[in-house]
Formats: structure tokens, C-alpha cells, sequence
């Protein structure tokens, strides 16, 4: 089933930053987001996710599809990172059997990490933990924003490889990133012409009233 | 639904979980009057039971802002409400595990502190009881008041005069059903009242909660 957005316009607090927005996705296929800082890709990240209400038209996925992963990683400091990832993989009912977390541990090589507390891990190592966090939700969606944010070249490498399989499996993905994953399925998407008038109406920084 | 009761509980009694943070001001409040007060065994027993409760109110406000604060900072939050969870079951389950880590503690406590303040004789299954049956009305009010102010930043003070009002007619009920125990009075009305505050809290809060937060993570 496709993953299909018609006439979107998403706000942040109560300003209205996109409109008209529409786009298809098939199984298989990806999404890239493109545009300058503030363009307003995370805003429709979340709100392709369910998590702000959008202003008008609809966003039509399968039930219970949508995997979101943002900037933050929701890790808990003081559990291990096998422990991280069963908690998510409980609560997405997904694959809670140990050889689910143990493919999502050997995805990104976290496994000889996988008693460490979440606390003594560095960034890179975090976004990793939390990038695995997907495998394990078993979500055909997936929602990205900026996932590649303090990974080395190598782990950029094995994510890219992670959304090619991903997608290879029939899954789909909508990612907002800055550089070029080489995803051979996705196509970019540029959110800037779609900004609403009414971003720069709204507020009288942007409208030039107040200096 | 379980996990995350499970993983709020290993988080409370790991270091740094703040488990026994209410536990210690609740100690430190009752023992602190005695001092204050002077050793008056009568003048103590008068005012045991409101004591008690005064404190085992403060010390569940103590950790109120810590049930969806800490999800909403490192990103949790977001998280579980795209998850298959609806946001009422995640409220219910966080305010039950603020209650399994305060309320109860404080409950099992209060009998014991209850002798330094020389509570009558027959108060203290009353004591018992009434904090049982009264602070799950606490951690779920408060639940509520948490819910309305996760996304501010030093929320606390805002969190503390939303709920206090709230809590009001808990420490009247339940204050009232041990009062009127140690002065071997009928406390059933009381009591039961306690009983129906903690009870209509536990069927309101969780949707008003969830409503609150989803308007905050927007």
C-alpha cells in the first residue's frame, strides 16, 4: 500500500511554515528532503508522523506504519543498550524475541556494546543505538530527520546500506538529511517552494515590522 | 504496556532514579517536627495525622515533574506516541509507576514515623489505609498536572500551584479519616469519600492527561 500525501499544510505553534505539500511513495521507494535550515522539514517530518496536526489536506499510510525518528534518539541513560533496544522492541510489539534485537545489534555493530549503559556510549554511538531502534519496530514507514548527525563516514556507509535493505524489503522511507546517502531508490524532495505566504505574515520579525 | 511499566520501575530504583528522594523528605519532614514543635506527647498527638499527611503530600509533589519531564527531554516521549501505545494506556502506566515507587513507599513509612509523632494507638492501620487508598489520587492528579507543563523549561513551580488545588480535597479526606481514628470516631464516610477522589482520578486523569500531552508535543 502507498504512502501518499495530498495538499499538507503543517504549522509550528501557530504559525503556518508549508502548504499544498503532496507527494507518493510506493513500496520500495524514498524520500529525500532538501532545503536550507528552517525550511520546515522537520516540522513536516512530524507531522507526516502524526505527532503535530496538520492544517489542512491528509496524510493516508497504512495503519500503525510509521517508524519516526528524530533528533533526539530516546535512549535511557541508565540502561543498557540490549535493554534500550527490548524496551522498543516491546512496545512496538515488534520482533521482542532475542534474534530481532540481536539482528538489530549486529546492523550497526553494536554488539560488543551491548551491556554498556546507554550513558558511557559516545554521539556517534548513540545515533547508531537509536538508528537501530527502527529495525527492531518492524514499521514500514520510516521518518528521518537529520539521521546521519554525528555518524563517521563508515556508519554513514552502513546506514545508507540499512535504508537500501530497508527499502529492498518493500519498506519506505522519507529522510531529511544534508548529504548524499547514494540511495539508488530515492528521489529528492525540495520543501522550499512549498513555504507558506502566511509564515512570513504571521510574524512580524520575518515580515520586516519590527527591527 | 508492561515494558514500560517495567522500564519506569528499573529507571526509578537505578542510580540517579530518584527513588528514594521522596522517601528521605518525607523522613526528614516528620522528624524535623518534633524539634519545631517541642516534645508535647499531647500537643504531638493532636497534630500527627495532619503532619503525616502534609508530608506525604509534599514529598509526592517532590517528584511529580520527573514522570514525563525526563521522556520529553532525551526524545522518549515522541517516540512512544508514534508507537502502537495509545497515550492515555502510557498515561496510566507512568502515574502507576510514580505511584509503585512514592506512594506505596510512603504508605508502608508512615506508620513508623507515625510512632515518633505519638500517634494514638488506634490510628495507625487507619494511617496505613487512608495514604493506600489516597496517594494513588496524588500520582495520577499530579500525572495531570505533569502532562500540562512537560514542555516548559523549570516547569516545577508552575507544576506545584496547578496541582495543590487539586490535591486539597485528598488531604481534607484523608487527613480527616485518621483524625477522627484516633479520636475513635466513625471515619467510614471519610474514608469512603478518600476512596471515590482516588478512584475518579484513576478513570479521568489518563485521558485528560493524554490530551494534554499531545497538545504539548505538537
Amino acid at each position: 500500500m502507498d504512502f501518499f500525501v495530498d495538499d499538507l499544510g503543517c504549522r509550528r505553534g501557530e504559525v503556518e511554515i508549508l502548504s499544498g505539500v503532496g507527494f507518493s511513495l510506493a513500496p520500495g521507494q524514498a524520500l529525500v528532503l532538501r532545503g536550507p535550515n528552517g525550511s520546515g522539514k522537520t516540522t513536516l517530518l512530524r507531522t507526516l508522523a502524526g505527532l503535530a496536526p496538520a492544517v489542512r489536506g491528509r496524510v493516508v499510510a497504512p495503519p500503525e506504519s510509521i517508524a519516526y525518528a528524530g533528533h533526539l534518539d530516546g535512549l535511557k541513560a541508565q540502561l543498557t543498550v540490549a535493554e534500550n533496544l527490548a524496551f522498543w522492541a516491546a512496545v512496538f510489539g515488534g520482533d521482542t524475541a532475542a534474534g530481532g534485537i540481536d539482528a538489530a545489534l549486529d546492523g550497526f555493530s553494536l554488539r560488543a556494546l551491548s551491556d554498556r549503559q546507554a550513558q558511557h556510549l559516545s554521539a556517534g554511538q548513540k545515533r547508531r543505538l537509536g538508528l537501530s531502534r527502527l529495525l527492531v519496530t518492524g514499521r514500514m514507514i520510516w521518518l528521518l530527520d537529520e539521521p546521519t548527525v554525528s555518524l563517521d563516514a563508515a556508519s554513514v556507509a552502513v546506514f545508507a546500506g540499512m535504508v537500501e535493505s530497508h527499502l529492498a524489503a518493500g519498506g519506505m522511507a522519507v529522510i531529511a538529511t544534508h548529504i548524499d546517502l547514494g540511495l539508488a531508490a530515492a528521489r529528492d524532495f525540495d520543501v522550499t517552494p512549498f513555504r507558506a505566504r502566511q509564515a512570513a505574515e504571521a510574524n512580524p520579525f520575518l515580515a520586516g515590522e519590527i527591527r | 504496556m508492561i515494558a514500560l511499566l517495567r522500564r519506569d520501575l528499573a529507571l526509578a530504583l537505578r542510580s540517579g532514579g530518584g527513588f528514594g528522594l521522596s522517601l528521605a523528605f518525607f523522613l526528614i519532614v516528620v522528624m524535623f517536627v518534633p524539634f519545631g514543635i517541642g516534645p508535647d506527647r499531647a500537643t504531638l498527638a493532636g497534630i500527627a495525622p495532619g503532619i503525616l499527611w502534609i508530608g506525604a503530600l509534599l514529598a509526592c509533589l517532590l517528584s511529580l515533574d520527573r514522570i514525563f519531564q525526563l521522556d520529553f527531554e532525551d526524545g522518549t516521549l515522541d517516540l512512544l506516541a508514534t508507537s502502537p501505545l495509545p497515550l492515555e494506556g502510557i498515561v496510566a502506566m507512568k502515574a502507576l509507576a510514580h505511584w509503585l515507587t512514592t506512594g506505596l513507599p510512603l504508605a508502608l513509612a508512615a506508620p513508623v514515623l507515625g510512632f515518633l509523632l505519638n500517634l494514638p494507638e488506634g490510628a495507625y492501620g487507619w494511617l496505613f489505609l487512608s495514604l493506600l487508598a489516597g496517594t494513588p489520587a496524588l500520582s495520577f492528579l499530579g500525572a495531570f498536572g505533569a502532562a500540562l507543563t512537560v514542555g516548559l523549561k523549570r516547569g516545577g513551580l508552575l507544576l506545584s500551584l496547578l496541582v495543590l488545588p487539586l490535591y486539597i480535597p485528598t488531604l481534607i479526606f484523608g487527613a480527616q479519616t485518621v483524625v477522627l481514628a484516633a479520636d475513635q470516631m466513625a471515619n467510614q464516610t471519610a474514608f469512603l469519600i478518600l476512596l471515590a477522589i482516588s478512584l475518579l482520578s484513576l478513570a479521568i486523569v489518563p485521558f485528560a492527561a493524554a490530551r494534554a500531552l499531545s497538545v504539548n508535543l505538537r
